[in-house]
């Protein structure tokens, strides 16, 4: 099989080197390539599994419309497992041997800074799906990501405290990378936002139980909230015990939380639990007009019925990744390196799952304040929290 | 809170806790106890039984759910030990103890692949997710209890059986001298398949218990092991209730020490407990120095 596989390759890669067709034009029936490097197993794999299923729906799609420019897009995907290592090697591999023009994924913040500074070397579009502000903060030439920023979902958080005379808070959050970007994040804006944090304890994430971690919030004085920031299923093993033990208060849980399983997991326990959200979990309330809807509902609809799962905002942001990326090709017009970047880069309008995307020169992430909504737990299902 | 009922609540917190190492200890030992090998995928038994009782839990009543992967995962613990473990010519623990690794992984990947990597539950078998006893002024869920009772159930049970039946004490024959077992005419290798089913079969069990609680996914074996190992060495290996109590002192050590340090040295504390005991006692704290306890019955 590598016998064969090897020549292969290597003569494709020698036509393409010589021919150069970075132009997209029908004429050139050669697919373009595009790299996904999610974590579909491993710790990650509630980002990386829905992600991929995405994306290979999203290139499905737009192939049997004829692709882009009359060209077939093919998608390259590689499992990372949500192993930094492994992403380099796959992200090398992408970019020398499969000559990918772009790179949607990965999807986790250790992972897409470990191969921030390949694909800016080799000149190859990045777009993550990790929400992190470090990705493009500094902004580094080629690299983008396409899920709301971590900052954004703490200031909306301290938002709506604020709305409801919360000053004083428990920051709980598990001892992973998502996590501990939460926790630093929290800390560093409760200070300019006044916000003062009384408990701040971080956990083992496959903690089986965190009653002990509860109790102790409950023994001091003058917590009025609790913030969260875990993965499943600490998130909801947390839920449950904090009405186990009678902490009535309120509870906000970080955007990890945007998936219809996790309340049913939580159970009853989930009921009134806040947390901000891209508005895919809540289409339904969306009024008519709202420039997301129509796409919003397209996608749930086809996702659910095509892997018989609910949609999570995680998927969505594969959808934006890849929808951005696509986009920034059709106006390009090409495969061409710069040209792509500088595409992208100049994206304006694009009504995304997470929002609508205004890139610019300053801004590789595209979204403002406005493309989170605070959502709350009712009845078991999402819906918009009202003040 | 008060202060007496802070301390009740931090107490109960910790037997929770310990409660799921416990009775996860309880598997570990007993295949030590036949055969002297440290079973490293006893924590895959535990999560392939809760897999698989959440799966039956579609199709039939949750009671018939939890037998049928109890029964199920000991099928598979005694299909490893024939297709494995009894192959291996003249092996030394050492080699038995590296392929149990090898099969942890291996059942890992196939969890992965035949469900996915998704967090599932079974429910809570009284009350729901948000109830509570309340115990003075303290509370803990009712599936706590289950899981203590279970435990009960367990060590009563397997102190019977090695005690009172010929198969019981033929096991421990195998542990205590197995030349001298052979010699006797008892069958080593298929003692040793049956401790292999019903280690496997006491982690399903524990697996569909703990469940509600901690929730069950394909990834979740690897730490539970590592609690229940340290439970069982706590307690001294070989000997059911000692690993039992050795679990519940380490989920009390771990919610203690919360009360006191930040959360994140409550693995710190309890293991630097266990590695005191451990100068002072090597053999555990209710282990007899040989560690082969199951023949002291």
């Amino acid at each position: 099989m590598k016998t064969r596989t090897i020549p292969l390759v290597s003569s494709f890669l020698s036509c393409t080197l010589l021919l150069g067709p970075t132009g997209l034009s029908a004429a050139d029936s050669k697919p373009i390539k595009i790299g996904a490097l999610f974590s579909i197993t491993g710790p990650a794999s509630f980002l990386g599994a829905p992600e991929e299923k995405t994306s290979r729906m999203f290139v499905e799609k737009l192939n049997a419309s004829g692709g882009i420019g009359g060209r077939k897009v093919e998608l390259i995907v590689r499992d990372t497992g949500g192993n930094p290592e492994k992403a380099v090697s796959f992200a090398r591999q992408l970019i020398e041997e499969h000559q990918v023009c772009g790179i949607i994924g990965p999807s986790t913040s250790g992972e897409t800074m470990q191969i921030k500074g390949l694909c800016e070397e080799n000149k190859t579009v990045l777009v993550s799906c990790d929400s992190s502000e470090v990705i493009v903060n500094p902004v580094a030439r080629y690299v983008f990501k396409s899920p709301q920023k971590d900052s954004q979902a703490i200031l909306w958080i301290f938002k709506t405290a604020r709305g409801k005379g919360i000053k004083r808070f428990a920051v709980l959050s598990s001892n992973d990378g998502f996590g501990s970007a939460g926790k630093k994040q929290v800390e560093e804006l409760a200070k300019t936002e006044g916000m003062e944090i009384l408990v701040n304890e971080v956990y083992d994430k496959a903690a089986t139980d965190l009653t002990d971690i509860l109790t102790k919030v409950k023994s001091k004085a003058g917590v009025q909230a609790v913030v969260n920031w875990s993965i499943v299923p600490a998130q909801s093993i947390l839920a449950k015990n904090m009405r186990q033990i009678g902490l009535d208060i309120p509870l906000f849980q970080s955007h990890g939380f945007g998936n219809p399983r996790y309340v049913k997991e939580a159970g009853s326990a989930a009921e009134g639990i806040l947390f901000p959200a891209g508005r895919l979990l809540v289409v339904d309330e969306l009024p008519d007009g709202h420039p997301q809807k129509a796409l919003l509902a397209a996608y749930k609809k086809e996702y659910e019925s095509r892997y018989k799962e609910d949609a999570s905002t995680f998927g969505g942001h594969a959808y934006d990744a890849i929808l951005v990326l696509t986009e920034a090709l059709k106006k390009a017009g090409s495969t061409e390196p710069e040209k792509l970047r500088a595409a992208l880069e100049n994206l304006r309008n694009v009504p995304g799952t997470a929002g609508i995307f205004n890139f610019s020169p300053t801004d590789h992430t595209g979204l403002d304040m406005s493309a989170f909504e605070m959502l709350t737990v009712k009845n078991g299902k999402f819906t918009i929290y009202k003040p | 809170m008060e202060s007496g009922a802070l301390t009740l609540q931090y107490l109960l917190s910790g037997i929770t806790k310990g409660s799921i190492y416990g009775v996860v200890a309880i598997g570990f030992n007993l295949i030590y106890s036949a055969t002297g090998v440290l079973n490293l995928a006893q924590g895959e038994f535990v999560m392939l039984g809760g897999m698989l009782a959440v799966t039956l839990a579609y199709y039939t009543p949750l009671p018939v759910a939890i037998v049928g992967a109890v029964l199920l995962v000991a099928m598979i613990g005694c299909l490893l030990e024939w297709s494995l473990f009894r192959r291996l010519p003249r092996h030394s623990v050492l080699q038995l103890i590296v392929v149990t690794i090898g099969v942890s992984i291996v059942i890992q990947e196939a969890a992965l692949h035949i469900w996915d990597e998704k967090v599932r539950s079974l429910p809570y078998f009284t009350g729901n997710e948000v109830s509570s006893v309340r115990i003075m002024g303290a509370v803990i869920s009712p599936q706590v209890l289950w899981v203590l009772g279970t435990i009960t159930v367990a060590v009563a049970a397997l102190h019977v059986f090695l005690k009172y039946t010929l198969t019981g004490r033929a096991m421990r024959a195998c542990s205590a001298n197995p030349e001298a077992a052979m010699l006797a005419g008892i069958n080593i290798r298929n003692i040793r398949t049956l401790s292999f089913g019903l280690s496997a079969g006491l982690g399903a069990l524990a697996g569909c218990v703990i469940s509600p609680i901690t929730m069950t996914h394909y990834e979740m074996g690897g730490g539970l092991a590592i609690k229940g190992f340290a439970a069982a060495i706590l307690g001294g290996l070989g000997n059911p209730i000692g690993a039992v109590l050795g679990g519940l002192l380490v989920g009390v050590l771990e919610a203690g020490s919360v009360r006191y340090l930040p959360a994140a040295y409550n693995d710190v504390t309890a293991f630097a407990i266990l590695l005191l005991v451990l100068f002072v006692r090597p053999h555990g704290l209710f282990g007899r120095p040989t560690g082969e306890a199951v023949r002291e019955h």
